[in-house]
């Protein structure tokens, strides 16, 4: 792995800003940032494994991002028996209709013989159908179920499993709806695959907001289990009371930190793995090949490759980096709202930071994915900052002074802009580019 | 007797719930498309930023219709953001251009990929969402003046004597009617002058409108012209029609995508047809059909359950599936063409 | 060398050289056709004369005037009118509004103009109101000549004018050529159908690899025997 000198300076530099927010802020705000920029460095990554390696816009990153924290509550909740008991199998059996249906559409137009007017009516005739024989098996469950204990759960429940395990799932399940949308959308042109990605993903998560028998929907799943202690927990701890007295450190600030160096531990770990797989992956043969693909399309199929299958892999691979790191941002929070997955923060964000990182370098993924989420925080602070320098000339509470301060934050949007597009005008190849074969 | 009546309080209800209100919103829809696919004939890429266009332009038009306001200006019962109108689309023009100058010629000179103008329009809406909330805040605005309704409900019960209301909302006249005045006139301007002919035929076939002698840059001036004003007038009618917030015009996109798809990106018609489909979609299937079935039923037999497709909650994945459906199965839409 | 002339051109799309140092050209009232095989880089030396490739050496010079670093549009204003190999008219848009662009620069009455293509193409005239994109090859091909006259070129520049269509239409398309050359305007015409292009021609080009071949009258190119070996099959 060759690190050059400059690549050392960059991590060494977003390492510095992060020690200064430690200082300047507090360790906890610093911790806090940093969890976020693990996470954001491999949901890069799995971008970059679509973008860098195969040219592969896809625009739905919030819905395997979202699908990864429905693993995630799935995997670690406890499963609510009373729910199970009174609608359980039915609600699954609904789901089955409802998935059968869809199949039942898509042989319907693809194997029907007739015109492709008659198919598609057929198709339509089959899904509308399929929808309401799906609607009269389920609705009956889904009320029963949501009718149990409302304010608490009113959902399934979960498997009560480890929620480290749900990192695994989280990917597993991005990369099975990966391959399903692969199949489908993949032999679209750029902008369409993006449309269709993004229209795709918002319909996962308008399905996670309303079906709320499955996760609670718009009323959110809290409290779900931790990897690691509780803060109240520590506190009573004697060691950690005794490394507060001799660090003279507040004991409640010093837990907080300690949970968050327990997940930054585990975040660096995943991190590590995956970053070293997709490096392998990058430098086989077979990463050799996407690049060639990416290239040139057109010599690559004419010489035998086949470019779906290939794109399908490519796209099943990334998107499971991308469900893995939203099963982790899940955990981390301890929370899973199905509202939070905006297409700005989730899909372009992203986006920002694999082409500031450096589309095509896994090292520039990672970098971005740390300073752009750095400065998507920080801009507010300095932002503010910023405005109450400038404006300090004017009357304390002069309107426009006073809307200035209370909409700095907002400028956080169009600094992302700005840096995006200096970026691709000035060094479209990124941060850290792409090494050349 | 009772079953014409039981018809007609049918008819009623649909109008009140489905037809009126998808004709505005098909309107809004349709204009937002409208400017998509001028972008997408002339410049040749898919513009993310466009939601936020409409928001920037709503935006300038609520700031003048407030400053109107405090002057005691009104439009009497009609809104009075119709007078400050032609100001949001100037200022919208103004970002567009602007923007072009500064951003997309770059990538123009350079003969750059669609998908690289899909990257920077994504960092224009950024920008735009950015500005936008900073300057007039993330909190809802409402700026409708003047008489709230043409029809009142409980006045077409009275005229009709129907037991179900129609009500038509001022800014669902406003928005159908200005809909049909600034299609007619693009219209007229692609298909009757000098000018419009030419962004056609630039749309058609680049290389020889530059041999014809047409100037690229005049063609792409007037495109953004064209798009910043018809943007501007659609975010004005659709914050009107169902109140201002910043954050509903990012989620606008795909409708509007959905209907230039649905329609055939790239052709004004295919637009405005799609966004009458996309609208009238939306509410079909997520409309709960209970009391007009009770309607046409004989007896007094109501059904049991609400008799709805879909929960209304999905009402915007409905335009999600469309456009997906559109795009895998015919993904030049329904009026094939990527020209104008 | 003539009234539209390029003078050892050197250039290409970015990579080698496609053009090696021809020179072709041609006089007013004349009609100059370049003949060669496929891939010689006679669409390019068109596209090179008509500005829309920059030479790396070499000149373009009309009617005395050196114009190579004139863009496209200039040209057309200076009296030049090219039908590109493909792509030359506007599918989407009916056979009138192609011959209104083609008179776009134009801010004159150019109804008598276009009267005149409608004579010269009658066919055009029955079909004015319909798209261009719906018409036989034959037909796009005479929407394409007349769209270029719609400005009332001194030079019409024509590549492969009749690719694509019967003999018969062929036949037609020639003749049509002659009579527009015999009004005075200057014909350069890239033409796949060597023999029967060099029997309208006044001059010639026999253009390989980017070089001149053969450069003489139509009469004497078809006359020389290695030409019709080599490139009129005998
Ligand atoms: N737009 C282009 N970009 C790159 N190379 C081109 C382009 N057009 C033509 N060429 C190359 O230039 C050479 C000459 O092409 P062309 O001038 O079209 O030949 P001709 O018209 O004599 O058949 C060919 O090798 C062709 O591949
Ligand atoms: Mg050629």
């Amino acid at each position: 792995m060759s690190m050059n000198l400059r690549n050392v300076l960059l991590f060494a530099a977003m390492g510095a800003l992060l020690v200064a927010v430690g200082v300047i802020q507090s360790a906890n705000v610093a911790l806090a940032i940093l969890n976020l920029c693990l996470i954001s460095a491999i949901m890069t990554l799995g971008v970059n494994i679509q973008w860098g390696y195969a040219g592969l816009f896809n625009a739905g990153v919030m819905g395997f991002a979202a699908l990864g924290g429905l693993a995630a509550v799935v995997v670690s909740f406890p499963a609510v028996p009373q729910a199970w008991a009174v609608g359980g199998p039915r609600a699954m059996l609904g789901l089955a209709t409802g998935v059968c249906a869809i199949a039942l559409a898509i042989v319907a137009w693809k194997r029907m013989p007739g015109s492709r007017r008659l198919r598609g009516w057929a198709a339509a005739g089959v899904a509308l159908a399929g929808i309401a024989v799906m609607r009269l098996v389920i609705d009956p469950a889904v009320e029963a179920i949501e009718a149990v204990e409302p304010a608490k759960t009113g959902f399934l429940g979960g498997l009560g499993l480890p929620i480290v395990l749900s990192w695994v799932v989280g990917g597993a399940l991005a990369a099975l709806a990966a391959w399903a949308i692969g199949k489908i959308a993949l032999g679209l042109r750029s902008d369409y695959l993006a449309i269709a990605t993004l229209g795709i993903s918002e319909i996962i998560i308008y399905f996670l907001k309303n079906e709320e028998w499955m996760a609670r929907g718009v009323k959110n799943v809290n409290g779900l289990p931790r990897p690691v202690p509780y803060e109240i927990d520590l506190q009573q701890t004697l060691w950690v009371q005794d490394l507060a007295a001799r660090l003279d450190f507040n004991v409640i600030e010093l837990s907080s930190i300690i949970v968050k160096l327990c997940y930054a531990g585990l975040f660096v770990v995943a991190l590590a793995v995956i970053f070293w797989l997709s490096e392998r992956a990058l430098k086989s043969p077979w990463g050799r090949m996407m690049r060639a693909i990416r290239d040139n399309e057109t010599a690559a199929s004419a010489m035998g490759k086949d470019v779906t299958w290939r794109h399908l892999q490519v796209f099943v691979l990334g998107s499971a980096v991308i469900g893995l790191a939203g099963a982790m941002l899940t955990t981390l929070d301890g929370i899973f709202t199905p509202t939070s997955y905006q297409p700005l923060r989730f899909t372009f964000l992203i986006w920002v930071m694999v082409i500031v990182g450096g589309s095509g370098n896994n090292l520039g993924s990672i970098l971005g994915g740390f300073v752009i989420w750095f400065f998507w925080i920080e801009a507010e602070p300095i932002g503010l900052t910023l405005i109450e320098f400038l404006t300090s000339g004017m009357a304390q509470d002069s309107a426009l002074r006073l809307h200035l301060i209370e909409n700095a934050a907002h400028t956080r949007l169009a600094t992302m802009g700005v840096v995006l597009l200096l970026v691709l005008r000035f060094s479209p190849r990124g941060l850290i580019p792409e090494r050349e074969k | 007797m009772t079953a014409v009546t039981d018809i007609l309080n049918a008819l009623a209800l649909l109008s009140n719930f489905v037809l009126v209100p998808g004709l505005a919103y098909g309107s809004q829809l349709a204009l937002g498309a409208l400017g998509v696919t001028m972008v997408y004939a002339v410049l040749r890429f898919s513009n993310f930023a466009h939601g936020e266009t409409m928001s920037f332009g709503a935006m300038i038009t609520i700031l003048v219709t407030w400053w109107l306001q405090g002057k005691g200006v009104n439009f009497g019962p009609l809104p009075t953001a119709l007078l400050a109108l032609p100001i949001g689309i100037i200022g919208t023009v103004l970002m567009c251009l602007l923007f072009d100058r500064f951003i997309y010629r770059y990538y123009r000179r350079q003969k750059a990929a669609p998908v690289t103008y899909l990257i920077v329009s994504v960092g224009i809406l950024f920008i735009l969402s950015g500005v936008v909330r900073f300057v007039i805040g993330p909190q809802d605005r409402m700026f409708a003046d003047g008489e709230r309704f043409i029809l009142k409900a409980r006045a077409f019960k009275e005229m009709t004597g129907l037991d179900q209301g129609l009500a038509i909302k001022t800014s669902q006249g406003v928005t159908v009617v200005t809909a049909v005045i600034i299609v007619a006139l693009l219209f007229w301007f692609l298909n009757r002058t000098r000018t419009g002919k030419s962004m056609r035929a630039y749309s058609d076939n680049e290389d020889l409108a530059l041999l014809s002698g047409i100037s690229p840059a005049r063609v792409v001036a007037i495109t953004w012209i064209i798009t910043g004003a018809l943007a501007a007038v659609a975010g004005t009618l659709y914050g009107l029609d169902k109140g201002y917030k910043p954050f509903t015009y990012l989620g606008l996109v795909l409708p509007i995508f959905a209907s230039a798809i649905v329609g055939g990106v790239g052709n004004p018609l295919g637009a405005i047809a799609g966004g009458f489909v996309i609208a009238l979609s939306e509410l079909l299937l997520t409309f709960a059909y209970k009391r007009v079935i009770a309607y046409l039923t004989p007896g007094d037999w109501v059904p049991d359950g609400l008799v709805q497709l879909l929960a209304t909650d999905y009402k915007l994945a409905v335009s999600f599936v469309i456009l997906v459906i559109v795009l895998l199965v015919k993904p030049t839409g329904m009026f094939s063409g990527k020209t104008l | 060398m003539g009234f539209l002339s390029g003078e050892s051109m050197f250039g290409g799309y970015g990579g080698a050289d496609i053009l090696q140092g021809c020179s072709i050209g041609v006089n007013k009232g004349e009609i100059a056709v370049v003949v060669g095989p496929n891939g010689a880089g006679k669409s390019t030396a068109m596209k090179a004369m008509f500005g829309m490739l920059t030479l790396r050496e070499g000149s373009v010079e009309l009617d005395g005037r050196e114009i190579s670093d004139f863009p496209p549009q200039e040209r057309v204003t200076l009296g030049m009118g090219f039908v590109p190999q493909n792509a030359n008219v506007f599918t989407s848009m009916t056979v009138q509004e192609n011959l209104e662009m083609g008179a776009f620069i134009r801010r004159d009455d150019f109804s008598t103009t276009m009267e005149q293509v409608f004579s010269l193409f009658p066919v055009l005239a029955e079909k004015r109101t319909q798209a261009a994109g719906e018409l036989s090859g034959g037909q796009r091909q005479q929407v394409a000549v007349g769209r270029a006259l719609m400005t009332q070129p001194t030079v019409l520049m024509l590549d492969e004018p009749t690719a694509g269509v019967s003999p018969i239409v062929m036949d037609e398309l020639f003749d049509r050529v002659i009579e527009i050359a015999k009004t005075g305007i200057a014909i350069l015409m890239v033409e796949q159908n060597a023999r029967q292009a060099l029997e309208i021609a006044d001059r010639g080009f026999v253009l390989v690899q980017g070089q001149n071949r053969y450069t003489d009258t139509g009469a004497a190119l078809l006359a020389d025997p290695e030409v019709r070996k080599a490139f009129l099959g005998g």
